[in-house]
């Protein structure tokens, strides 16, 4: 219990009393508050377990770079994991869980990882489960999985909503700082329109709550706030920099409200499209390297300072603070004056500016210089601290060592400018002497970095940077014709950074990634073990890899590494950061694309009468189609085998309108089908129509189908259902790229057909009074034949007398505003005619008892000749794929063919199953081949099936296995030929 | 990334669907039987540069106007640095 709630200051609003629950204790904050905050001031110091080891965790930063004080968030069941304690705002009834522990946070039974820390050094997984230890990973996966890691995510269902939107600028502005800020308003003035975002709940960047910078906080973010051309979004992230000025954002728009409003997302994520963007991210503080820098009540010593002025509180009763440079001394009057208890600083440098000097002096505290911490006592909080004499030129600490008392440590190291953004697209960052530090690479001329983002530390450079940042991109984007000469403010060095990459010492262990736990003996190891690269080096030990990629540890492990080789910094290099800047969830990325709305439903015409009759609904790419028709309590086979058998007894009808549809026509129609067709099409006569098949360039069979040549230069293509836009992208293709001679043009009429296949002997007896002009008779209306006409009721129908299921069928198409009314007609007519309407399973069955091909034949690997449609390619034309289907790949005579199956023992046939010699399905033997589709024969009274077989034509009438080991089917069959009823097609042809 | 399309203008690639190296010629189909008539087909159907840098290539714009797009794309940083129409109506083959 150390930290607590000042008597004054703060951007907090203390008469809105907030309570909330932390590991289901009741706490008590105010209106205003971060979790981080408000536990802070309740005195908690523990807020999680870290990633490898369990050790206990504070909070370490009081902003989105935060890597220890991750929660998860119980908002009504659902969880949001891995939540930033810095960054969420607290609200009445909020119940925030700590993460990685168990039974609790205190006393976690895995914290014992640490006394195994050797164990779990880098390289660990690989030194210990490879070889001939592989096999221990199965038997320790389970617990080592459980021992590592953060929160867990829900498994429920999300049950919040999200917005994906789009959102448009001529210069967006990231960070809403002093620097961004003054950056908005000056682009504003010159009339570009912009966007500027900014992550916290408050405008104002590091002086955000300062009593000193109110008052032109205030004024800027009033004047922003108030200018018609900034729209300014809080609680907003730009999380990553894409191609052509795009850049992603995403707005926390309901987690900090208890009632969230019912038609607000919970969050909104923005693809924004700008023509500028000026960064003003600032910069982030770097930790110092020392044992026990990691444990609860050691932060950031900037931190200690926001918390005071934004939040009233403070982190300890007896607050030290361990540093390298300047910065710190600024500021400690002020925080003094607002009742911080800061007793001690110590500083690495034996000697501190004379400004720093008068500060350390004003306040009376006690100032080691020279000294390094070397030691934190303490378990879940701290007691004491061991300084020790710091030699600056070997890092190395004396062994002599004074205890002084705290219960907080501060610490930094220096600051280094938020570059992450920059990095995802830009230049590689660039080493800095001045602040040793890494500044923005090389811009693509497209952004521009200002304020201390620029490595601009003083707060007068940091306003000049960014109205000379402003200024310069309002003349490269023409809002500004002024040509006075602009000079970007020279950098002051006000830090006086000493380089400090690590305290060396004895024993225990010292920090680079907190959030993966990576140590710097870990870089020590990855270097004697020859992962000298920078990539190398995250990699095998996972620094910069875990959830906040490393914003803390970045600078401190290319250092480390740098030293470990003796090679200057800049020698070593750096990794790319890569979006997002801080995690997204899936949920924003997604927005309301999920569920149903995840794609378009495309549905027929006939889709309400389907519904209505109880059809079981199956998709067919966005398709809605009917399966099965049950009847009672059929199963899935009984439905479609009575389906099938009785559309063969006596007439059945299947809504096929999701075929696709194009209108090919022009006076060139005939020469680009017979280009695209591998059969000949160039005299297919007017009112008849054909069986196509299409191949591509390489000879393989593309999509297949029926055109109908409606007159001199129009026709009408099917093609499959999945093939739909493939195929008219195809034909577009060749149209506009390699026959531009051709005077054709194709539509895609999908839509605008609704399709009945009508089948079964009484085919003919159901259709002839529907549509009474039509004469029916065999000789009159032809296999192939086109009619054209209108039905007793008026529909306009085009029929064509074609069959897949090897019954009389016909196909009727009709506007499709006439599906339903033509589909009812039939319906009705068929009652005395003992109509079936059937289903995609009963279309299947029918087409394999004929050994008709579908998508599962047609895979995107077989010929014509392996399906047995090598008849279907012409010899004496030349025609897409023709070129290749003579190729030597092809003639290979073990190639498979297709093939008809029929079961001998009355077993199924699973699809998929693969087709052996061998009896025992233990010894199967090698694959001949595969089962692609199959059914339930009514005509046969047998399963049946149609395979793709190695040789198969010379192995008809042979008995062979399917087997499919996975489910312990080995099925006894018989190779026989594809087609398995009416071989002669009479039924058809009668 | 934005694909400038010549009918559109300035359009998302979401829009798009890659069609392929624009360089690829497809072999006229009257010159197929010797063997260097294979290798052509060969080169047209199979071969491609994959060059870091500058890409000629050909987009088209399903989602829009479905017109086919020649663009010169750097494929290292996306650089979009020519772009032209393609198509029948642009290549003057009709009267």
């Amino acid at each position: 219990m150390s930290g607590f709630r000042l008597k004054q200051g703060g951007l907090i609003d203390r008469s809105k009393r907030v309570s909330f629950r932390f590991d289901g204790k009741a706490k008590n904050g105010f209106s205003g508050d971060t979790l981080a905050s408000a536990l802070l001031a309740n005195g908690e110091t523990l807020f999680g377990r870290s990633f490898k080891y369990h050790r206990p965790r504070g909070v370490m930063t009081a902003g989105s770079e935060e890597p220890n004080a991750l929660v998860t968030i119980d908002r009504n069941n659902v969880l949001e994991p891995n939540t930033r304690a810095t960054m969420a705002e607290i609200y009445d009834g909020m119940d925030a869980r700590s993460q990685n522990r168990w039974p609790n946070l205190k006393f976690d039974i895995l914290s014992a990882n640490q006394l195994a820390g050797p164990l779990f050094q880098a390289g660990f997984y690989y030194k210990t489960f490879m070889g001939p230890t592989q096999k221990a990973w199965k038997l320790y996966e389970h617990f080592i999985r459980r021992a590592a890691g953060l929160g867990k995510a829900s498994i429920k269902h999300d049950t919040d909503t999200y917005e994906k939107t789009n959102i448009f600028s001529d210069v967006l502005v990231v960070g809403g700082g002093v620097a961004g800020l003054t950056v908005a308003l000056h682009a504003a003035t010159k009339s570009a329109r912009v966007l500027l975002v900014d992550e916290n709940a408050m405008l104002g960047g590091y002086h955000r709550g300062d009593p000193r910078e109110e008052d032109t906080i205030a004024a800027l973010s009033q004047k922003v706030a108030d200018h018609p051309n900034i729209i300014v979004l809080q609680r907003t992230t730009c999380f990553g920099m894409y191609d052509n000025n795009t850049y992603g954002l995403v707005e926390r728009v309901s987690a900090h409200l208890p009632d969230k409003d019912e038609f607000a997302p919970f969050e909104r994520c923005y693809i924004l499209r700008t023509k500028h963007a000026i960064f003003a991210a600032g910069a982030l503080e770097r930790p110092l390297v020392f044992p026990g820098n990691d444990k609860p009540g050691v932060m950031l010593m900037d931190s200690i300072r926001a918390y005071a002025l934004r939040y009233g509180v403070s982190t300890g009763k007896n607050i030290a603070l361990f540093t390298s440079h300047d910065g710190a001394y600024a500021q400690l009057s002020a925080l003094q004056d607002m009742g911080l208890p800061i007793k001690t600083v110590v500083d690495t440098r034996t000697e501190i500016s004379d400004l720093a000097s008068a500060q350390v002096a004003a306040t009376g505290l006690q100032l080691i210089t020279g000294h390094a911490v070397t030691a934190v006592r303490g378990h879940n909080s701290i007691n004491q601290i061991a300084v020790s004499p710091f030699d600056p030129f070997t890092g190395s600490a004396g062994r002599e060592s004074q205890m002084i008392d705290c219960d907080c440590l501060g610490i930094s190291g220096g600051w280094t400018p938020s570059i992450h953004l920059t990095s995802q697209m830009g230049g590689p960052p660039k080493w800095d002497e001045m602040l040793n530090t890494m500044l923005p690479g090389d811009s693509n001329g497209d952004w521009t970095a200002c304020g201390s983002m620029s490595g601009h530390m003083n707060r007068d450079d940091v306003i000049a940077s960014a109205e000379v940042a402003a200024e310069s991109v309002m003349r490269k984007l023409s809002f500004s014709k002024s040509r006075k000469a602009l000079r970007k403010p020279e950098r002051q060095n006000t830090l006086n950074t000493a380089p400090v990459w690590k305290v060396k010492t004895e024993r225990g262990k010292a920090f680079v990634d907190f959030q993966h736990d990576v140590t710097e003996a870990d870089i020590e190891l990855a270097y004697r073990e020859g992962f000298l690269s920078v990539e190398h080096l995250k990699r095998y030990t996972t620094l910069g890899m875990a959830t906040d990629q490393g914003k803390l540890s970045n600078i401190n492990g290319l250092a480390l590494m740098a030293q470990a080789r003796g090679l200057p910094i800049p020698e070593v290099g750096t990794t790319r950061f890569r979006p997002p800047y801080t995690p997204v969830s899936f949920g924003a990325l997604v927005g309301d694309a999920r569920g149903t709305h995840w794609r378009p439903v495309r549905r027929t015409p006939m889709h309400a009468w389907h519904e209505a009759a109880g059809a079981e609904m199956m998709d067919a790419g966005p398709w809605k189609r009917p399966r099965v028709y049950r009847n009672g309590s059929e199963t899935l086979e009984q439905a479609y085998v009575r389906e099938a058998r009785q559309t063969r007894r006596t007439v059945g009808i299947v809504d096929v309108s999701t075929l696709g549809k194009i209108a090919v026509q022009g006076p060139d129609a005939s020469e680009f089908l017979n280009r695209i067709y591998s059969n000949a099409f160039a005299k297919l006569p007017v009112g008849k129509a054909r069986y196509g098949l299409m191949l591509r360039e390489d000879g393989i069979v593309y999509d297949d189908g029926t055109t109908w040549r409606l007159g001199e230069t129009d026709y009408l293509m099917t093609t499959t259902t999945a093939h739909a836009s493939g195929v008219m992208e195809h034909l577009e293709t060749y149209l506009a790229l390699h026959w531009p001679e051709l005077k054709v043009h194709v539509t895609s009429v999908t839509d605008q057909w609704a399709a009945i296949a009508v089948a079964g002997p009484k085919a003919r007896e159901l259709l002839s009074p529907i549509v009474p002009d039509t004469d029916f008779e065999n000789e009159a209306f032809p296999f192939m034949a086109i009619r054209h006409g209108k039905t007793k009721q008026g529909i306009p129908i085009m029929l064509c007398r074609l069959s897949f299921s090897g019954e009389l069928a016909y196909e009727i198409f009709t506007p499709s505003r006439y599906g339903l009314a033509l589909w009812e007609n039939l319906q009705e007519a068929g009652k005395p005619l003992e109509l079936v309407t059937y289903g995609m399973e009963a279309l299947g069955t029918l087409r394999i008892e004929k050994g008709h091909v579908v998508g599962a034949e047609l895979n995107g690997r077989t010929t014509a000749e392996m399906v047995g449609l090598g008849g279907m390619v012409s010899s004496k034309k030349s025609f897409v794929g023709s070129e290749m289907i003579e190729r030597e790949a092809f003639q290979d005579l073990h190639r498979h063919q297709m093939v008809g199956v029929i079961s001998r023992n009355g077993e199924s046939i699973r699809n998929g199953s693969h087709l052996v010699r061998g009896a025992n399905p233990k010894e199967p033997g090698i694959s001949l081949g595969h089962v692609t589709s199959c059914a339930y024969s009514p005509a046969l009274e047998k399963y049946i099936a149609l395979a793709l077989l190695e040789k198969g034509n010379q192995l008809m009438g042979q008995n062979l296995y399917a087997t499919f080991p996975l489910k312990g089917h080995h099925v006894p069959v018989e190779i026989v030929e594809t087609c398995f009823f009416d071989k002669n097609g009479e039924r058809m042809y009668g | 990334m934005l694909i400038p399309c010549p009918h559109c203008g300035n359009r998302d690639v979401s829009e798009f669907t890659y069609v392929g190296d624009a360089k690829a010629k497809r072999p006229s189909s009257a010159t197929t039987d010797t063997s260097r008539a294979q290798d052509t087909w060969d080169e047209f159907i199979y071969y491609r540069d994959n060059p870091l840098g500058p890409h000629k290539e050909l987009w088209q714009h399903v989602g829009g106007c479905r017109q086919f797009v020649e663009l010169v794309r750097n494929t290292r940083t996306h650089e979009i640095t020519g772009s032209k129409g393609r198509g029948p109506h642009l290549e003057g083959n009709h009267s």
